[in-house]
């Protein structure tokens, strides 16, 4: 078979990614399409570093030596993940010292459920549990991402998240299982997290309007994303005899999740850099980066 | 300081062919073989990995078909309309009885 031509025009780069095409790092790329990804992909690699840091205030403060060690290992994993999506899109021509600096400036975004603060250890449980569950319906779309270095890379990435939502899963039964403070601390956080939860996938625009959408860096709307988070663990909160506090949540007969118009004042607000924790674990990033510049003078050095 | 990018192919499991994976930037083999074990194996998820200098790679990505050898290949052949055509001469098409 002759080999498929990218096409070296706009439109035509256009039809071609919406029919299902995918692209290389050494194929031509519109400078709107390359500008989109690496926006986009600088915003999810710098999810993944700061994501970690809710996490990781709860090592020393495990319970168990086996949930230290798990806890551990998620950490890790999140970070490297961080390692994988950035590489990519220094790939697309956006220095990863440029990502870091936006970073810790507060120039550029990440994810709302990283600004808030937790409290308890049942926090890290619906973090782990239902945050990397609201996080792996996104990453599962980007299979199929027309960016193939991305959609590779999300191929590992999707594999361990799936360790993450079990581990979520398994501290969350260990707790509603347990006595009923250790129910109650999770139903207070699970009440803490759902309106985050509910804004995680974004405003419901229309797919069509939705420049992700048109050049296929995402392979679905805003509004799927959180019917797929809905459908698939609604049943999976209910059915532990958790409560979520939404009077207007409900399926449809057709199907369609009903719920409460999420806040979405507060994710706009938060995602800005005013999140009840975005300048301290902004500033904890910062002072890392800083005190860690030895390590990458002596690698460069080497 | 620009340092040379690897690319990474993993092997999930013993008989599978190697994939790309990635790519890795380090000033070295050996520094790009620390990254890559850290990025793609430290989980078991790999039983091999190859890392490839980028400018290494021979790129080849132009098919020339000057002499239309599409006659070598399924998509050189188009029966639709000749299979009809010849359906309907013996009388076996679809719906004719």
């Amino acid at each position: 078979m002759a080999a498929v031509e990218i096409p070296h025009d706009e439109q035509a780069f256009l039809e071609y990614v919406q029919s299902g095409g995918q692209v290389e790092s050494t194929d031509w790329l519109p400078d709107e399409y390359r500008r989109l990804l690496i926006k986009f992909i600088e915003m999810h690699g710098n999810s993944e570093l700061m994501g970690v840091l809710p996490e990781r205030e709860w090592i020393l403060k495990a319970p168990t030596l086996q949930r230290k060690l798990a806890l551990t290992a998620k950490v890790q994993d999140e970070v490297g993940h961080a390692q994988l999506i950035y590489r990519v899109a220094e790939d697309l021509g956006k220095p990863r010292a440029a990502m870091l600096e936006d970073l810790i400036s507060g120039k550029a975004k990440f994810h709302n459920v990283f600004h808030y603060p937790t409290y308890t250890w049942g926090d890290v449980g619906v973090i782990a549990w239902l945050v990397d569950a609201a996080a792996i319906i996104s990453q599962k779309a980007l299979l199929k991402c027309s960016y193939a270095p991305y959609a590779r890379i999300m191929k590992k990435i999707c594999w361990e998240e799936s360790f993450h939502i079990l581990h979520g899963r398994d501290v969350i039964l260990a707790m509603v299982t347990g006595t009923e403070e250790q129910f109650e601390l999770v139903q207070e956080a699970l009440d803490r997290w759902w309106g985050p939860l509910m804004q995680f996938h974004g405003n419901p625009i229309a797919a069509a309007d939705d420049p992700m959408y048109k050049w296929r860096i995402k392979s679905q709307g805003n509004e799927d994303a959180r019917q797929g988070f809905l459908d698939g663990y609604v049943p999976q909160i209910l059915e532990l005899g958790l409560e979520l506090h939404d009077p207007k949540l409900r399926k449809r007969n057709d199907g369609v999740w009903e719920y409460t118009e999420p806040d979405w004042d507060e994710l706009k607000h938060v995602v800005t850099g005013h999140g009840p924790k975005t300048q301290e674990r902004l500033a904890l990033r910062k002072r890392f980066l800083e005190q860690e510049q030895w390590v990458r003078d002596v690698v460069l050095a080497a | 300081m620009n340092d040379p990018v690897f690319e990474v192919f993993r092997r999930e499991r013993k008989g599978q062919p190697f994939e790309h994976a990635g790519s890795v930037v380090a000033p070295d083999a050996d520094f790009a073989e620390a990254w890559a074990r850290e990025q793609y194996g430290r989980r078991g998820e790999s039983v091999a990995l190859w890392l490839v200098p980028r400018d290494q790679i021979r790129d080849v990505e132009d098919w020339a078909d000057e002499f239309d050898l599409k006659y070598r290949r399924v998509d050189g052949y188009s029966i639709k309309a000749r299979l009809k055509e010849a359906r309907e001469r013996a009388g076996t098409a679809a719906g004719d009885s």
